[in-house]
């Protein structure tokens, strides 16, 4: 597949389609400078606490996630970001700007792709595409050529006609994501990207991020799947009950909370917590669980090996790398998957 | 501004997408056929002039207000609720206020066609003559965009929204039907019923329409009174709407 130029900026040679004055309002950002500045950031809902004070920095040209389980505050601060939901507390610029007071100057830079998908069923999807553009005051022209664009981008073509309730749901899903992509933004946000999508639609989905983050676009992602944070993100911050609990890059997190390798091992009903003791003995830590027992250590082999010298003959082993949920697990007490 | 066009736009699509209903059939069956056994059993036939033409322009401002009434609640209600397209609409540069106002003219697109569709039917069966009555359209189309204003603030409000429609049917489109001097002079009615007919906008609209279609008599402060309540109704209207939008955008 062509790698599709998505951005105004990599046209050298060709005078920017991009509306002039819309490119102007943003001051220019060097690779690697913060787009997004958080401090002690606060979101209450009378006596309920979302989010609880929180500071975070999002750097452009990186893939920036926030992991942590359902209710943890991601979506709450995400929609803080995307100067939809005013702030309890703190303070937040994006782009250099408050969104309290240039909300509608910071969304034109934005591109936001919900959790649920809110398309507009009745219309057809290049409809879709093309009302949004309109809502951004992009010009019908410009418009027009995005979206033969981003069709290919999103492997619609054939859909283009097509009312948006007759789709699949990674269908709609893929055209969310183009049509978030329509103002060219400076910052792609996604909630919950892949949650309720088959494992193929995922790894279409995860491709085309890729390629995104490829062409310098900034990427913001919530998640609860740990596989997803380790494949997209080069930057991440775990999140629990509206706190940060650790920020870091994901081996950095491995490497800080964990070992390098994880032994899962059963003992069938009752015998994992008896032998809790015996195991501790044996490795760095463990982690005992309803249905299991994880033993961390360097090398799980070894490890094996040294339980069963010891005269423990587990039921089942496994042995795995370290992953965030382990590093979730040690942070928490819990599983990020309830 | 131009992103409320846009947004007029997009929801011309939706709603035209749908079926245009014919409330034509209603002027004529009932007009005609009604009108032709009032005119019968009375020389002077009602308020002066034939059934037909007192009933034209009640109809006129009738249909207006429902249609209105619909292409405001049920926008609304999807935007919100059950497609949450209004949350789309939020992400990007417009506001609330763009987005309640353009709802808004929105639904008072089909209410201009359905409008003047009627205003010719009347002509053609000569229930009406001359030019005055046209302006019973603008006037028409005032009332039903004061009322809709309303219902905009109400549907965006509304906590509950599951038996919103049925209430809204029950309880105002039935008795804005029935007891707002429609089909025959509301002052025929007992006066405790009457108090309906005042508060409708139905009725504020057909005494106004009525005046400028056939010289019904009404008083200046009494046609200043008609347009001063719309006028209220439109402010109050789109005013809380506006705010109802913002904050419910906002959560």
């Amino acid at each position: 597949m062509s790698c599709i130029p998505l951005l105004a900026s990599e046209r050298e040679g060709q005078s920017s389609r991009y509306p002039a004055d819309m490119s102007q309002r943003v001051e220019s950002f060097a690779i690697g400078e913060p787009l997004i500045e958080a401090s002690g950031l606060q979101k209450s809902y009378g006596d309920f606490t979302a989010v609880a004070g929180i500071d975070f920095e999002v750097r452009k040209g990186e893939s920036f996630g926030f992991l942590g389980p359902n209710g943890a505050g991601k979506s709450t601060t995400m929609r803080i970001i995307a100067a939809t939901l005013t702030r309890s507390g703190g303070s937040i610029t994006i782009l250099g700007k408050d969104p309290e007071v240039q909300g509608p100057e910071i969304r034109a830079h934005l591109g936001v792709v919900p959790q649920q998908d809110n398309l507009d069923r009745a219309l057809t999807v290049e409809d879709n595409l093309y009302i949004y553009g309109r809502y951004f005051g992009l010009p019908k022209k410009f418009i027009r050529e995005k979206i033969d664009e981003l069709l290919q981008f999103a492997q619609l073509e054939e859909k283009r006609n097509v009312k948006v309730e007759a789709l699949s749901g990674g269908m709609m899903r893929r055209l969310t994501i183009a049509r978030a992509l329509i103002n060219e933004p400076e910052i792609l946000m996604l909630d919950e990207p892949t949650t309720g999508l088959d494992p193929q639609a995922r790894h279409i989905l995860w491709d085309r991020l890729f390629r995104l983050k490829e062409q310098g676009v900034t990427l913001l992602i919530t998640t609860h799947f740990m596989d997803e944070a380790e494949q997209l993100c080069d930057r991440l911050v775990v999140m629990d009950k509206g706190t940060i609990m650790a920020e870091d890059s994901p081996a950095g997190l491995i490497k800080k909370y964990s070992t390098k390798e994880v032994l899962e091992v059963r003992f069938g009903s009752g015998r994992n917590v008896e032998l809790a003791d015996t195991l501790r003995s044996l490795c760095e830590r463990i982690e005992v669980l309803p249905d299991r027992v994880l033993m961390y250590a360097e090398s799980g082999e070894d490890l094996l090996h040294t339980l069963v010298s010891a005269g423990v003959q587990p039921l089942t082993s496994l042995v795995r790398r370290s992953s965030l949920e382990d590093v979730f697990l040690r942070l928490t007490g819990r599983t990020l998957v309830e | 501004m131009a992103a409320r066009i846009r947004n007029i736009s997009q929801w011309k699509i939706s709603i035209l997408s749908a079926s245009i209903g014919s409330p034509l059939f209603y002027l004529l069956s009932v007009g005609i056929g009604v009108g032709s056994y009032v005119n019968k059993n009375s020389t002077h036939g009602i308020d002066g002039v034939k059934y037909l033409t007192f009933l034209a322009p009640a109809l006129l401002a009738q249909v207006a207000i429902q249609d209105a009434l619909s292409d405001v609640t049920l926008p609304t209600l999807q935007g919100f609720k059950w497609e949450k397209n209004f949350f789309a609409m939020n992400a990007t540069p417009l506001t609330g206020r763009q987005i309640a106002l353009g709802t808004w003219l929105a639904g008072l697109v089909r209410v201009c066609i359905t409008v003047t569709c009627y205003i010719a039917v009347m002509y053609c069966f000569q229930a009406i003559h001359g030019l005055r009555p046209l302006l019973a359209t603008l006037t028409a189309l005032f009332g039903a965009a004061s009322f809709s204003a309303i219902m905009l603030w109400a549907t965006a409000a509304v906590k509950n929204d599951e038996l919103f429609l049925t209430i809204v049917q029950r309880i105002i489109i039935m008795p804005l039907f029935l007891f707002s001097g429609t089909f025959y002079p509301l002052s025929s009615m007992p006066i405790y019923l009457q108090w309906i007919g005042w508060l409708s906008p139905v009725w504020h609209s057909t005494e106004i329409g009525r005046w400028l279609t056939y010289h019904h008599h009404l008083s200046s402060s009494a046609i200043a009174f008609h347009f001063l309540y719309f006028a209220t109704l439109l402010t109050c209207g789109l005013t809380l709407a506006v705010r109802a939008f913002e904050r419910r955008l906002a959560k």
